[in-house]
């Protein structure tokens, strides 16, 4: 009974030991996410979504940055006083572009699935600057500093790459023309920007969101972010009770 | 104090290596500082090559100086003094960070900069959330479980200098993810929000954990592995897991702290939540079970109640857990299938987790007079009464019924507290005050009464914030769903937010008691430390070579 | 792939785990129960409170 025996056989105890918990754990996420991967019936076939375009993108970067989502939902159930609320219950199909989803798990303040377009963009700029000069019962903090720090976005073909990368469908136009689109849709007055809704939507819009025509923001980009939530899906040809959407 | 024990035997293994990695790190870091256009990057890369340079001037020195000695007939002791001293330090300030952004929600005027970003709500909770979890429960998780895991298997911790990089490393960890958050530097997933290049590095300091963990468990002088290192073990084993599949992604660039996950919506969301549930039912849950195994038993000088009960919960537990992460996307996009399995499991789940609380209660019986005369005792039941609780409230809120109306309120912050508070901040207090005495070789704590003073105040101040969340959670998610006799939604939403405002109060002040009760007991520990006349004295040691605390014992 | 419906998914996950964990069980209690194991584990419950001094 040499010395190496006994520790050989200790190492068995606790590899098993590892190895028992490792095959108990796995179980219930393989069974419970690994369909969710290829199962069609995970997400809807919905006509209108698109991947955000790069100033989008960069204001979902601020609201990333900033941790909106510890305040603010962006996942509307289908209960009645909800949908009265805020709009259509959300689809998975909604956020399949988002990396990282923003689902959000406590409403401090009201959800933003569906906050796009339903105040002006001055609004947001004043609120976000002093939430309480709009709404004086808020607690939310005041992202003054947003309007006056301009967006840094020189990496901005990178992160559609990188979008690309994990799963985001831009084209190979998309990504070349990224820096040029971004401006474009902060200038109510760019030439641009018909390439812009060319290579998205016909319904993107260009237009200064802060106020400031000096300087490209970081609000600038949050309000684009803001604006066009929940607006993508057309909700006239979506069939809830058709069986390719039952899940 | 600094007698050298007779056994030294140089420095300890794998001290040179270190320093190499050090030099090698701190080269690297500010080669990234340097080459970067990211300002976050840079700060970052400039924290970590400022450790890495201190770890390789204190390692140098240490070696030359012939100060860095092994002892390898003691127990690794003076790591877990330092793991004492970072709880307690971290303790402190997540305790401070939420009562701080609770008098936000209270106050909303004050605490508030305009003009720095850094202040606001959005940075400070998750630097409140990681800073207890991760900071306050991951350092009390790695000290306890390196005690007990030396005193249960007879042996030194293993791996020479690698427990010094565990704990150094993970402070790092901590460090750079919180000045990430300051700064901005998030990936947006609730608990598993530093970046890339900090979870990778908490990869390699988990993994050094693991190797410690397990090497001191494979040179045990006997064949059974106790239980309570059935817990640690499932703890590290299945951390480890969840923080690789969930924080999957691409970094934009190898100098950019920005990175895009590998996953999107519905799938991003199953996954974080698998993650986010897990880390309560691992972290939170199996790692301070495995203190509870150990030091209660310990405390109140009994065997625990049933042996046999706990293998079975053990294995009940780590299954059932894993399964419960979609009750919290009720009601969400997420297809239905998988909600209805969440909650299945969740309401399963309650069995086990009372199994423990039974086992941990009944470990008192005969004993139950202790619950009087000791404080600390007192404090260890009252962490899992609170654990009962808590693992009732969770599966009746995972019912989808209920859920309907608790998702998205302060109810599920009541929850979370009061097993965060409650059974994982009073378990932790309980079994530090249990180590310090026999840490730092002293009779018993400075006060008796100081602890009977923290335990009163923290309770009270824990019940304070529990019920007011309820009363809040409860009011705004029946305002939500308020119809007018007319059938229109009663309640805009702010009306439901200024309805909270007496509530929030009361919460802040629960939590300022509980600081206040962490306070006194850093306190406490101080005096305990510094009070030469607590000293054991000498000839009540059997063994003169323990009787060293002090030597840099590596 | 496509041959998967929510029905065969769900019925998969819901049975097929409520069995599989029903087996697990039994196996714990067997494990925990087997009367060969009792004097082991009620030295090891004994653990902690053993000297503890390293020899």
């Amino acid at each position: 009974m040499s010395l190496w025996k006994h520790h050989a056989k200790f190492e068995r105890h606790s590899l098993l030991l590892v190895v028992g918990i490792l095959l108990v754990v796995s179980v219930g996420g393989l069974i419970e996410i690994a369909p969710l991967f290829w199962l069609q019936s995970t997400i809807e076939k919905v006509d209108g979504m698109r991947p955000y375009t790069p100033l989008e993108l960069a204001g979902r970067d601020v609201y990333v940055k900033e941790g909106c989502y510890v305040c603010h939902s962006q996942m509307v159930r289908p209960l009645r006083d909800e949908v009265e609320r805020y709009g259509h219950y959300s689809l998975a199909a909604e956020s399949m572009y988002d990396h990282p989803f923003q689902w959000g798990s406590k409403r401090t303040g009201p959800d933003l699935a569906r906050v796009g377009g339903k105040y002006s963009d001055t609004w947001h700029r004043d609120h976000l600057i002093d939430p309480r000069s709009v709404v004086p019962e808020s607690v939310m903090p005041p992202y003054k500093f947003l309007a006056e720090k301009e967006l840094d976005y020189s990496d901005i073909v990178d992160r559609l790459k990188t979008q690309r990368t994990v799963g985001v469908p831009y084209t190979d136009a998309q990504i070349a023309n990224a820096k040029k689109d971004l401006e474009a849709q902060a200038d109510p007055f760019s030439t641009d920007a018909v390439g812009l809704r060319e290579r998205y939507d016909a319904k993107v819009v260009n237009r200064d969101f802060d106020g400031n025509p000096n300087k490209i923001t970081e609000m600038d980009a949050l309000v684009a972010y803001l604006q066009m939530l929940g607006t993508l899906v057309d909700f006239k040809t979506y069939k809830p009770q058709s069986p390719e959407n039952q899940r | 104090m600094s007698a050298p024990s007779l056994t030294s035997s140089g420095p300890p293994a794998g001290s040179k290596v270190l320093l190499i990695i050090s030099v090698l790190g701190a080269f690297l870091a500010v080669l990234g500082a340097g080459l970067t256009h990211d300002t976050i990057f840079r700060l970052q890369a400039g924290t970590f090559a400022i450790a890495a340079i201190i770890a390789g001037f204190v390692l140098s020195s240490g070696l030359a100086g012939g100060k860095l000695q092994d002892h390898p007939d003691q127990y690794s002791d003076n790591i877990i003094k330092a793991g004492v001293i970072a709880t307690m330090f971290w303790a402190a300030a997540g305790l401070l960070a939420g009562v701080v952004i609770a008098a936000q929600l209270s106050w909303p005027n004050l605490l508030f900069f305009p003009e720095a970003g850094w202040t606001n709500f959005g940075r400070l909770r998750p630097l409140h959330t990681s800073a207890v979890i991760f900071a306050f429960g991951g350092n009390a998780l790695i000290a306890t479980s390196f005690w007990v895991v030396q005193r249960t298997c007879k042996a030194r911790l293993a791996g020479g200098i690698t427990p010094w990089f565990v704990f150094w490393g993970y402070q790092l960890f901590i460090v750079l993810a919180a000045t990430g958050y300051l700064m901005g530097a998030t990936q947006g997933k609730e608990y598993a929000e530093p970046v890339w290049y900090t979870d990778i590095w908490l990869t390699i300091v988990w993994v050094a954990y693991l190797l410690v963990f397990l090497g001191t468990i494979w040179k045990r002088k006997e064949p059974h592995i106790y239980v309570a290192n059935w817990f640690y073990l499932a703890f590290i084993v299945t951390i480890a897991l969840l923080h690789l599949v969930n924080n999957a992604a691409v970094p934009v660039g190898w100098l950019n702290h920005r990175s895009y996950g590998a996953m999107s919506g519905v799938q991003d969301a199953l996954t974080q939540w698998w993650y986010g549930h897990n880390a309560v039912g691992f972290f939170l849950t199996a790692g301070f079970l495995a203190m509870m195994y150990y030091f209660v038993p310990k405390r109140v000088e009994r065997p625990v109640y049933s042996y046999r009960l706990s293998i079975v919960h053990f294995w009940a537990l780590i299954f059932i857990y894993i399964w419960a992460g979609p009750h919290h996307l009720h009601y969400t996009a997420l297809p239905q299938w998988a909600q209805t399995l969440g909650m299945t499991f969740s309401i399963m789940l309650w069995m086990p987790s009372w199994g423990g609380m039974i086992n941990g209660l009944m470990t008192l019986s005969g004993a139950w007079d202790k619950l009087r005369t000791d404080p600390v005792v007192r404090m260890m039941v009252v962490a899992i009464a609170f654990y009962g609780m808590a693992t009732f409230e969770g599966p009746v809120m995972s019912i989808r019924a209920v859920n309907a109306l608790s998702h998205y309120t302060d109810w599920t912050i009541g929850h979370v507290h009061s097993g965060a508070l409650g059974w994982n901040g009073f378990i932790t207090f309980g079994a530090i005050y249990c180590m310090v005495p026999w840490l730092w070789k002293k009779k018993a704590m400075y006060s008796n009464k100081l602890i009977e003073w923290h335990f009163w105040i923290a309770t009270t101040g824990i019940l304070l914030y529990i019920a007011a969340m309820w009363v809040s959670g409860i009011m705004e998610g029946l305002m939500w769903r308020e119809y007018t006799p007319q059938g229109f939604l009663a309640y805009s939403f702010i009306e439901t937010v200024s309805a909270k405002h007496i509530e929030n109060v009361i919460r802040t002040i629960g939590g300022l008691m509980f600081l206040t009760g962490a306070l006194i007991m850093i306190v406490n520990i101080w005096k305990t430390i510094t009070s030469p006349e607590l000293d054991l004295a000498a000839a009540e040691l059997t063994d003169d070579t323990s009787a060293t605390p002090a030597t840099a014992n590596a | 792939m496509s041959g998967l419906t929510y029905e065969t998914v769900s019925r998969i996950a819901q049975q097929g785990g409520l069995i599989y964990f029903g087996l697990l069980f039994l196996a714990g209690c067997a494990f925990a129960l087997l009367p060969s194991k009792k004097a082991e584990f009620q030295h090891a419950a004994r653990m902690p409170l053993d000297d503890e001094e390293l020899s």
